[in-house]
C-alpha cells in the first residue's frame, strides 16, 4: 500500500480499522477529536459500531462491555477525559479483558490546557485506577510508528487479555505525516472461549473482577503480576541513537525523543558525544536496554514535556551507578533544542 | 411422577446470599422464568450491578457480566452493540440506578438501547448497611437520614419510571411490585413483556420493581411487605407508564 499523508488522529483510527477494530466508544475533547469523527465516517463502511457515548465514564464501560462480549474494541481520549475512564480501566484489567485506549495528552493538572504534554506518564505506567494493576502502554514518536503500534497492539490486548494504552501527545495526534498501512506479525492467540457470547451447549461465562474472599483476590493478584513479569521478560522495546561511544546519554519518548535526536547530532557537531535512549514501550519500562549502554557513559539527561516523571523509572533502570538530570518544560510548552543542548552542556562541563 | 415446580433453567442451582424476607430471591425468580419461557437462556447476556445483586452473577445460569457502580447500562450497550441479536438486561437497584448511575439509565433509554432493565427499588442502600437512598421516602429514617429524610435538606425521592417515561427511546416503562401474590403475578407478565419489548427490537424496556429490605427497614418480613404496601405505592403509584402501543 502506497504511502499517503495523514493527520495523527485519523491515522489512529485507519490503523484500528485495519487491525479489525470494529467498534468504538468515545467522548469529545481536545486534542483527540479527529478520532471519534473518523470512526463515526470510517466504521459503518467497515460493518462496525462507532458510538458517542454520554461521558468518558460510560465510553469506558461501553469498552468493558464490548471487550467481554469478545470484540475488539477501542476508545481514545485526552488527559481529564482519560482521568475518568480510570474506574472502568481498572475493572478491565481486573476482568482481564483486552482492548486499546488512546491517550493524547494535553497538559494538566485539572482541566489544564490543550497544548502538547507528557504529564500523564505515572498515570500510564503505574496504575491510574486503584489496585495491582498495570497497563502495556507504547509511547511512539511519529504518526508511523503510532500506526504500527496500534496494529499491533490489538494483538498484544488479546495474547495477554490486559488492556493496552498508546500514550500521544496533542503533537502527534494533530501533525500530518505520510504513513503506510503494513501488515503485522501476527501472534498466536488463544481463542476467546471466555466471552459473553451466549451459553450454547457450555457452561455460563462470566466476566468479573470481584472476588470476596480475600484468598481468592490475592490468588488473582498474582496471576496479573505473572503477566506484567512476562511482559517485562518479552515486550520491552526502545531505539538506540548514536550511543555506541556517548558520554552523555539523553533519555526521551515520544514527541519529546525527535526533538533530543537533533539536540544529540547538535551536540555531536560540537565535540560532545551525546546518545538517545528512546523508550518505545514505557510499561514494560525498557531497563533492558540500560545494560547495552557502553562504559563510556558519564551520565544521563532525561527530557521530558512535564515536571520529572519518566525520570524516576530512569533513576531505578541506573540504579545510581551514574547521575541523572532532568531537564523539562511542563503545561504544554514544548522544549526547545536550544534549552536541552544548554542544560546538556552544562552537565558536560560546557562549551569544547 | 409428575413436576409441578422446579428451579428455572436461567436460575444457577445456588444458594444465594440475600437476607431472609428480601424479596430479591422472587424477582430473580421472575426473571429466570420469563427467560425460560421465551427460550432465551442460551443467548441472554445479563450484567450485574453493584449493591445487594452484585453476585446476581452467581445465581443467573446465562453469560453474565458484572459492571461498575451505576454503569450497567453502559455495559450492557457495548454488549449489545457488539451481539445484536443477543437478549441483553440489566439487574439494578436504587442506589445503582437512580443515584450513581443516572447518566448511564438515562442515556441508555434516551437511545432507545435495545435492553432490558430490571430496577429494584426498595428505598435504600441495602449492601453496605442501609444509607439514604435517592428513592428513600420523605420522613425515612436510615443510617445516613438518622431523623429521617427531610426534604428542606436532602431534596425529595426520585421516581424513575414516570421520568424515564418522557423519553422516547423508552419504549415500555412499568412499575410493578412484588409484596403479594397478585402482585408477583403482574410483575412476572411485566418483566415477560419488557423482554419480549427488547426481541422485538422496539427500544428501551425497563420494569421497577418495588422490593423490601426487612434487615436495613428494621421489619420483620411481613410487616416489610405491608410497609411496602402502605407507604411505597402511593409515592410509586404501580402501573404502564409507556408500551410500545403507546410509542407507535
Amino acid at each position: 500500500m502506497a504511502k499517503q499523508l495523514m493527520k495523527g488522529n485519523e491515522a489512529i483510527g485507519e490503523a484500528a480499522i485495519q487491525a479489525g477494530c470494529r467498534y468504538f466508544f468515545g467522548y469529545p475533547i481536545t486534542p483527540q477529536n479527529e478520532v471519534p469523527e473518523y470512526m463515526s465516517r470510517r466504521l459503518p463502511e467497515v460493518g462496525g459500531v462507532f458510538l458517542q457515548a454520554e461521558s468518558e465514564v460510560a465510553a469506558i464501560n461501553m469498552v468493558y462491555g464490548a471487550a467481554g462480549a469478545g470484540a475488539r474494541v477501542m476508545t481514545s481520549s485526552s488527559s481529564p477525559g482519560i482521568s475518568l475512564k480510570q474506574e472502568g480501566i481498572s475493572y478491565i484489567a481486573g476482568s482481564e479483558l483486552p482492548c486499546v485506549i488512546i491517550n493524547i495528552i494535553r497538559g494538566g493538572p485539572g482541566l489544564g490546557g490543550i497544548q502538547p504534554a507528557q504529564s500523564d506518564y505515572f498515570q500510564a505506567t503505574k496504575g491510574g485506577g486503584h489496585g495491582d494493576y498495570n497497563l502495556f502502554v507504547f509511547a511512539p514518536a511519529s504518526v508511523q510508528e503510532m500506526v504500527d503500534l496500534i496494529m499491533e497492539s490489538f494483538d498484544i490486548a488479546d495474547y495477554y487479555r490486559n488492556p493496552v494504552m498508546i500514550m500521544g501527545d496533542g503533537t502527534l495526534g494533530q501533525m500530518m505525516e505520510p504513513v503506510e498501512f503494513k501488515a503485522i506479525k501476527k501472534r498466536d492467540l488463544p481463542p476467546k472461549d471466555w466471552a459473553t457470547t451466549g451459553c450454547v451447549g457450555r457452561e455460563h461465562n462470566i466476566i468479573n473482577s470481584l472476588a470476596l474472599v480475600a484468598e481468592n483476590l490475592e490468588k488473582h493478584n498474582w496471576k496479573l503480576q505473572e503477566k506484567y513479569k512476562q511482559m517485562k521478560e518479552n515486550e520491552q522495546r526502545w531505539e538506540l541513537y548514536k550511543t555506541e561511544d556517548a558520554e552523555l546519554v539523553m533519555v526521551a519518548y515520544g514527541t519529546t525523543a525527535r526533538i533530543v535526536k537533533s539536540v544529540v547530532n547538535k551536540l555531536r557537531e560540537q565535540g560532545i558525544k551525546a546518545g538517545l535512549l528512546r523508550p518505545i514501550t514505557i510499561f514494560p519500562y525498557p531497563e533492558k536496554a540500560f545494560a547495552l549502554l557502553p562504559d563510556s557513559v558519564k551520565a544521563f539527561l532525561t527530557v521530558e514535556m512535564s515536571a520529572g516523571q519518566m525520570v524516576q523509572d530512569v533513576r531505578l533502570a541506573v540504579n545510581g551507578k551514574r547521575p541523572v538530570h532532568f531537564c523539562g518544560r511542563t503545561g504544554g510548552i514544548i522544549p526547545t533544542p536550544a534549552e536541552i543542548t544548554k542544560v546538556a552542556m552544562e552537565i558536560m562541563g560546557g562549551e569544547r | 411422577m409428575k413436576v409441578v415446580f422446579e428451579r428455572p433453567s436461567a436460575l444457577s442451582d445456588k444458594q444465594t446470599h440475600y437476607c431472609p424476607g428480601c424479596t430479591h430471591g422472587i424477582i430473580h425468580r421472575l426473571v429466570a422464568e420469563a427467560i425460560d419461557e421465551l427460550d432465551v437462556r442460551e443467548k441472554t447476556i445479563g450484567v450485574a450491578s453493584v449493591g445487594c445483586s452484585v453476585l446476581a452473577y452467581e445465581y443467573f445460569n446465562c453469560d453474565m457480566q458484572q459492571a461498575a457502580h451505576g454503569r450497567a447500562p453502559a455495559v450492557a450497550t457495548g454488549i449489545k452493540r457488539v451481539h445484536p441479536d443477543k437478549v441483553v438486561f440489566t439487574y439494578q437497584g436504587d442506589g445503582d440506578l437512580a443515584s450513581i448511575g443516572m447518566a448511564e439509565i438515562v442515556h441508555a433509554a434516551a437511545r432507545g438501547e435495545k435492553i432490558t432493565t430490571i430496577f429494584v427499588n426498595n428505598t435504600i442502600y441495602g449492601m453496605t448497611g442501609g444509607q439514604m437512598a435517592p428513592t428513600s421516602l420523605v420522613g425515612q429514617k436510615t443510617t445516613t437520614s438518622p431523623y429521617g429524610r427531610n426534604p428542606e435538606h436532602c431534596g425529595y425521592p426520585i421516581r424513575i419510571a414516570e421520568l424515564l417515561s418522557t423519553l422516547q427511546g423508552a419504549v415500555s416503562v412499568a412499575r410493578v411490585s412484588v409484596h403479594d401474590v397478585p402482585n408477583i403475578i403482574k410483575a412476572k407478565k411485566a418483566i415477560k413483556k419488557a423482554f419480549e419489548v427488547q426481541l422485538s427490537g422496539a427500544g428501551f424496556s425497563i420494569v421497577e420493581v418495588l422490593s423490601t429490605c426487612p434487615t436495613n427497614w428494621g421489619k420483620p418480613p411481613l410487616e416489610a411487605l405491608n410497609w411496602l404496601k402502605e407507604n411505597m405505592i402511593p409515592y410509586y403509584p404501580l402501573g404502564e407508564y409507556r408500551t410500545p402501543e403507546e410509542v407507535k
